[in-house]
């Protein structure tokens, strides 16, 4: 389902959504295009998220997720193609009124470490018509111990919390996120995915940027992977793991020169793909193929440098489909 | 539903607040101008007249005769010395003029040697003269009377403090205004303002209301210390100072909002606000007058903001004159002010 990158619309839809839910789209674009000056940023995305879903968008940096939030968000104008936000397009009804109804969490804001939590909180329910109360979304957040403290002195869980908290007093019901929890500790991470969820229970739909699979995997029903400025695959994380027919992935780093495909002759190999002098065996059974794999490489005196297994996830389905790993530039 | 703060004074009770917990800009905006003030007046403060300086050159009896009648004028300090040591003391300026006399103290003969170019030369030689024409038994045909005018208003200083609350206005509401919004935009929360349903006019128009808070107390810093410290008093109504101040305040803001609509780093508006107050610190006078330039040039500086400030000013403060007087520098302001703003609402970089 997954090569070519193709995917079915009909597929996806299936399990978009439980049933009796109704599948209303929170977002909506169609052959979405923005270029800039030498780079053609996306190049005609489609993409449906419904009310109630977490919907995670992956990628490597430069894969255009940023760009396709922006022009979601009213802040960048598509070249070609429709948007439309909880039903309506920008630039065609109230754009403040629509602005009013979703929240944003921006990766690189860095928001003023001169002012308090409760200040800065406050500022930004100011902006809104309706909104929850100032201490209410503070105590959301978890930061009530924290109100008078200056930003400054928060920790880096405390500020992404904090700037959650500034998305959230609008009491929003579309949740932009954008790499929410990039830099922080596992804890840090744990209480930001507590927040997301939490809105989520409460009804909100989130758009969810991220470089951890782990995340996406934990927070978001479906997930789509995008890749220079498409969607190369879109589907539930499981789904998306299933789909690589394996469930281990075995990692070796060898001294010598062996092709790709003599190894995924190897018994139990499903598919091979080799990335900056690693090559990824996908297997069914670690046990069966490593004992083959040892055999060969003694056989042909190719000395091991490096060898690990571990599950498969989204990273794996990443390198399967592009090369290339998540995380890279 | 919870109470709505008012975006308005929400955004300009932050910006108050994020400027007064940055001990720097207290600095800057309050301290300085008033140290600055402190030193320029301390320097240009009116001392009594000082004396010329003469060398007699020491010799015989005719030379003695011309220090004491010096000496005993007590007009002119004196000091006697060897031929060599006085020519030095004249080429170095460490007097004014050179005093030869020779022949005996009856019928002396005397030459004054001195720079013809240097004015401190020429009062120094017709001081001299005067003393010894009198000592010598001349006597005044004309009865004359001086008259010394040393009055608050006419000093060095009187004309300093309302050039120097010009000068920080404008220095304040580029730096203001113009550092701290582009600061913002590298910081990512402009783009994050610009999401909300904010109204992007309110956001800008917070950095002029915040300004004025400040405003007040900067001028009120200088009025004070010059009050206080040189006796230096607003002869014009304070109503009228407050609007020319408003004005000025509000018209810089205007100012540092254009220069801050486009750039992208600190430093890239940082250049560009000294390009623009550079000029206008030497040229709108406020530490000299701008008199001193050409004719030709004046129109140029006349409709400069700060010089129309300065006028507008120094009307005020120093002529007591009524605030229509300054008509057309107010209109100066506000068309600077005004056009300033609009083209920034235009082309402002959000993101």
């Amino acid at each position: 389902m997954l090569k070519g990158g193709a995917v079915s619309e009909v597929d996806v839809m299936t399990h978009a959504a439980s049933p009796g839910q109704a599948r209303q789209a929170a977002l909506r674009c169609e052959g979405l295009v923005k270029r800039y000056p030498g780079v053609e940023a996306v190049r005609g995305l489609d993409l449906e998220v419904f009310a109630g879903e977490c919907f995670g968008l992956l990628g490597p940096n430069g894969a255009g997720k940023t760009t396709t939030v922006e022009i979601l968000e009213g802040l960048t104008r598509a070249d070609d193609g429709t948007v439309e936000v909880l039903g309506q397009r920008w630039g065609e009804g109230n754009d403040r009124v629509l602005r009013e109804r979703f929240g944003v969490q921006l990766q690189q804001t860095i928001l003023s470490g001169k002012l308090t939590v409760r200040e800065t909180v406050r500022l930004f329910r100011s902006f809104y018509r309706r909104g929850l109360a100032v201490e209410e979304t503070i105590a959301m957040v978890g930061l009530q111990e924290k109100a008078k403290a200056r930003v400054a002195n928060l920790s880096g869980g405390q500020v992404q919390r904090l700037s959650l908290a500034c998305a959230l007093v609008a009491d929003p019901e579309l949740l932009f996120l954008d790499e929410p929890t990039t830099g922080l500790d596992p804890q840090g991470r744990l209480k930001v995915w507590e927040v997301v969820e939490q809105f989520l229970e409460r009804g909100g739909t989130v758009l969810l940027t991220t470089h951890y699979m782990e995340e996406a995997q934990r927070l978001c029903r479906r997930v789509a992977i995008m890749d220079h400025g498409r969607i190369i695959a879109l589907d539930t994380p499981a789904r998306l793991v299933a789909s690589l027919g394996a469930e281990q992935v075995i990692e070796v780093r060898l001294a010598g020169e062996i092709a790709a495909e003599e190894l995924r002759a190897l018994p139990g190999v499903d598919g091979v793909t080799s990335r900056d002098g690693d090559l990824l065996l996908r297997v069914r059974e670690v046990g069966a193929t490593l004992r083959a794999l040892l055999a060969e490489l003694e056989r042909r005196q190719v000395p091991l440098e490096r060898l690990t297994t571990h599950e498969a996830t989204l990273d794996d389905v990443f390198v399967h489909l592009t090369g290339r790993e998540l995380r890279d530039g | 539903m919870a109470d709505r703060p008012l975006p308005l004074v929400e955004l300009s009770r932050t910006r108050v607040l994020e400027f007064i917990r940055e001990p720097e800009a207290i600095f800057w905006v309050f301290v300085f101008p008033v140290l600055l003030a402190a030193g320029l007046g301390i320097a240009f403060r009116s001392r009594p007249a000082e004396m010329p300086r003469a060398a007699v050159v020491a010799g015989d009896e005719a030379s003695s005769w011309v220090a004491e009648a010096l000496q005993r004028s007590g007009r002119v300090e004196v000091m006697e010395l060897g031929q060599g040591a006085a020519d030095q003391a004249l080429r170095t300026g460490k007097v004014d003029v050179e005093v030869k006399a020779a022949g005996p103290a009856s019928s002396p003969r005397v030459i004054y040697r001195y720079d013809p170019q240097r004015s401190d030369s020429r009062t120094a030689r017709a001081l001299v003269d005067d003393v010894l024409q009198r000592a010598f038994g001349r006597t005044d045909q004309l009865a004359a009377r001086d008259e010394p005018v040393t009055q608050p208003g006419d000093r060095y200083i009187d004309f300093l403090i309302p050039g120097l609350i010009g000068l920080n206005l404008m220095g304040s509401g580029l730096w203001g205004v113009g550092f701290s919004l582009v600061l913002t935009r590298t910081r990512n929360l402009l783009k994050r303002f610009a999401v909300t349903p904010m109204r992007r006019s309110q956001f800008l128009l917070s950095y002029a209301l915040s300004r004025l808070v400040f405003l007040a107390l900067e001028v009120a810093a200088l009025v004070g210390f010059g009050w206080l410290a040189f006796d230096v008093s607003v002869h014009g109504s304070f109503v009228a100072l407050t609007v020319v101040v408003l004005l000025g305040g509000a018209t810089f803001s205007g100012v540092g909002l254009l220069l801050a609509a486009r750039p992208k780093t600190v430093e890239g508006v940082s250049g560009w606000m000294n390009l623009v107050m550079l000029p206008m610190w030497v040229v709108s006078g406020s530490f000299f007058s701008y008199h001193r330039f050409p004719e030709a040039v004046q129109p140029v500086i006349r409709a400069l903001p700060l010089t129309a400030l300065n006028d507008a000013l120094r009307a005020v403060v120093n002529d007591g004159a009524p605030l229509l007087a300054s008509w057309r520098e107010l209109l100066i302001m506000g068309g600077w002010g005004l056009v300033c703003f609009v083209i920034a609402l235009r082309i402002f970089r959000w993101k």
